[in-house]
């Protein structure tokens, strides 16, 4: 009993020690929180979360009334270079507009299936978790406003990190893991070379891109984009720059990469809470193309009947098939009268794919086929299309024409 | 000479208040989360070691040190994403130490509390890199001169805080 008397300080320390050991040994086991872990977090959480909240909205609100009515000096001026920036972007943004006209148009045609961010909610970062070694934060909306684990979450200028614990417990408080901790990976590419790796933090709070092997050139300056590969932020959000790559172990590079998005001052952020995932159409609003008008007044292939389905499939044209005269005639100089392959896959207008069997091959007729089931097959190949023309006849109403999407 | 070899007899012991025990450490948790966000220096401090520190040195007893540093580092683990157990360990450790320590020597001389603060900075730092290296795998880079560095910015702040906790201990 003496020994125990004397040692009692000693003896209470190893069985403390030796409880949190073996409690941390149990969690690292284990992938997910068990009941009493997720408890003391909960507690944790709900303790300190509301007094930051409490701050935060205190210092937004004197903020927001000096920003608001005291604090107005060179707003006149600064009104007036924000209107000219606006007339420069009105006429940028026209020229992207027909950018992206062709690029709908080009990806309908292969049957690209865009991600796009349909629902964003936007939150206030409240607080961080207070460790250099954790670097995470926690912001003001939770489970109860439609937050879940692994969202994506971004600000105008890049992506930030992904939303790691949305707890019912906590209703309006979630923890969001930033992009340089060393335990997260986000899928990446560069953007001009297209090389992709997994963007990963390091302990000491830098941003790496991984896996991309060191003989592939890297030009620091690079924009890193999202890949869309690890299933949470969508493909083609900015990352970040290139900043150093230099040799790293085995045959990878080590790329440096600096954030877009300044992650040592997050104020506010937006969580994405829903993506949606779309075939491209063609904007049918947009300016019409000579080209357009000229494919859809070309004449069109009409519609096969069942038979020459099966006859096509089989590679012979079924017997008491009537053989369109529009089809491509035998013969190498013979020049076929449907829209070439190249001008409809720039126009959008699916017609005329001609397809090359053996009846066109042992001098029969080739069979057209048309339709999305040629491109949805990633059949098309668009080569050497051409530039968008800009119309200069008045658009006038289109006639009506089959599959096709104008 | 700031550190003295004091006897058991000549040791002073204080003790806290409830909402001091309570709310001191909460308020440290508290500013180490809100804090690092306005003002990205503030990282390089650990306003919970330093509390646990300062309250272990008070006390003098070691039970009372190694379940407060327990406390306190379990309760900063709860706000991170790692197991619970990285902060709790150290601190107890921490706690510990510091409250032994606090009986051996004379702890009341601001440069007393300097030195033993940087001492168990560093303590704290190793025992959590040993943790968070060899239980949990986290990969961790050491730096001597940033841990020194740390240690003598912490030291600083502490003998400011622990002028602080003079005013609320009460002496038994």
């Amino acid at each position: 009993m003496d020994v125990l008397g004397r040692y009692r300080n000693l003896i209470v320390l190893v069985g403390v020690l030796f409880a949190q050991v073996l409690g941390l040994a149990v969690q690292v086991k284990r992938t997910t929180d068990d009941e009493s872990t997720r408890l003391i977090r909960i507690w944790a959480v709900g303790t300190v979360t509301p007094l930051e909240k409490a701050l935060v909205w205190a210092q937004t609100s004197t903020g927001n009334i000096w920003h608001n009515y005291f604090y107005l000096r060179g707003v006149r001026a600064e009104n007036r270079s924000l209107k000219q920036q606006v007339e420069k972007m009105s006429l940028e943004r026209v020229r992207m507009s027909q950018d992206a006209d062709q690029a709908r148009r080009l990806q309908a045609l292969l049957a690209f299936k865009e991600q796009f961010i349909s629902e964003t909610m936007a939150a206030q970062v409240i607080g961080s978790s207070g460790s250099e070694l954790s670097r995470s934060v926690y912001i003001d909306k939770g489970y109860n406003d439609g937050i879940r684990p692994d969202m994506a979450v971004i600000t105008a200028d890049g992506i930030v990190g992904k939303v790691l614990r949305a707890d019912p417990a906590n209703r309006h408080v979630a923890l969001v893991l930033l992009i340089d901790d060393q335990t997260s990976g986000v899928g990446a590419l560069l953007d001009k070379t297209r090389l992709q790796g997994i963007l990963r933090g390091t302990p000491s709070g830098e941003v790496v891109l991984e896996k991309v092997m060191s003989d592939e050139t890297v030009p620091p300056g690079e924009m890193v984009l999202t890949s869309g590969g690890d299933g949470i932020f969508p493909k083609g959000l900015l990352v970040g720059t290139v900043t150093k790559v230099s040799p790293g172990s085995e045959l990878f590079l080590n790329i440096r990469v600096r954030p877009a998005a300044d992650l040592s001052k997050l104020e506010e952020v937006l969580v994405v809470t829903k993506i949606d995932e779309r075939q491209a159409e063609p904007d049918q609003t947009g300016a019409t193309r000579a080209i357009d008008i000229l494919a859809d007044r070309l004449p069109k292939v009409p519609s096969k009947p069942e038979n020459a389905v099966k006859a096509d499939a089989s590679g012979a044209i079924a017997p008491g098939t009537v053989v369109p005269t529009t089809v491509a005639p035998t013969g190498s100089d013979a020049k076929p009268k449907a829209v070439p392959a190249e001008a409809s896959a720039a126009s959008g207008t699916p017609t005329a794919q001609k397809k090359a069997g053996p009846a066109s091959s042992s001098g029969a007729s080739s069979v057209t086929s048309s339709g999305p089931k040629a491109t949805a097959a990633g059949t098309t190949t668009v080569k050497d299309s051409p530039r968008p023309v800009k119309a200069t006849v008045e658009p006038k109403p289109q006639p009506a024409v089959e599959d096709s999407p104008h | 000479m700031a550190i003295t070899y004091t006897s058991g007899e000549q040791v002073e012991v204080y003790r806290f208040s409830i909402p001091a025990t309570i709310l001191i450490p909460l308020a440290a948790v508290f500013l180490q989360a809100f804090l690092p966000l306005r003002f990205r220096f503030f990282s390089i401090f650990d306003l919970p070691l330093l509390v646990t520190i300062g309250f272990a040195t008070a006390r003098r007893s070691p039970l009372a040190g190694l379940l407060t540093g327990s406390c306190i580092g379990i309760l900063q683990d709860a706000l991170t994403h790692h197991p619970i157990g990285l902060y709790g360990i150290s601190l107890t450790v921490v706690g510990f130490g510091a409250s032994s320590l606090g009986i051996k020597l004379d702890v009341e001389h601001s440069g007393a509390r300097f030195l033993l603060t940087i001492f168990f900075y560093v303590v704290h730092e190793v025992v959590y890199f040993m943790i968070a290296r060899g239980l949990v795998g986290l990969h961790m880079e050491w730096s001597w001169p940033h841990e020194l560095l740390s240690g003598v910015a912490n030291a600083l702040l502490g003998v400011l805080i622990f002028m602080l906790l003079d005013r609320v201990k009460q002496r038994t």
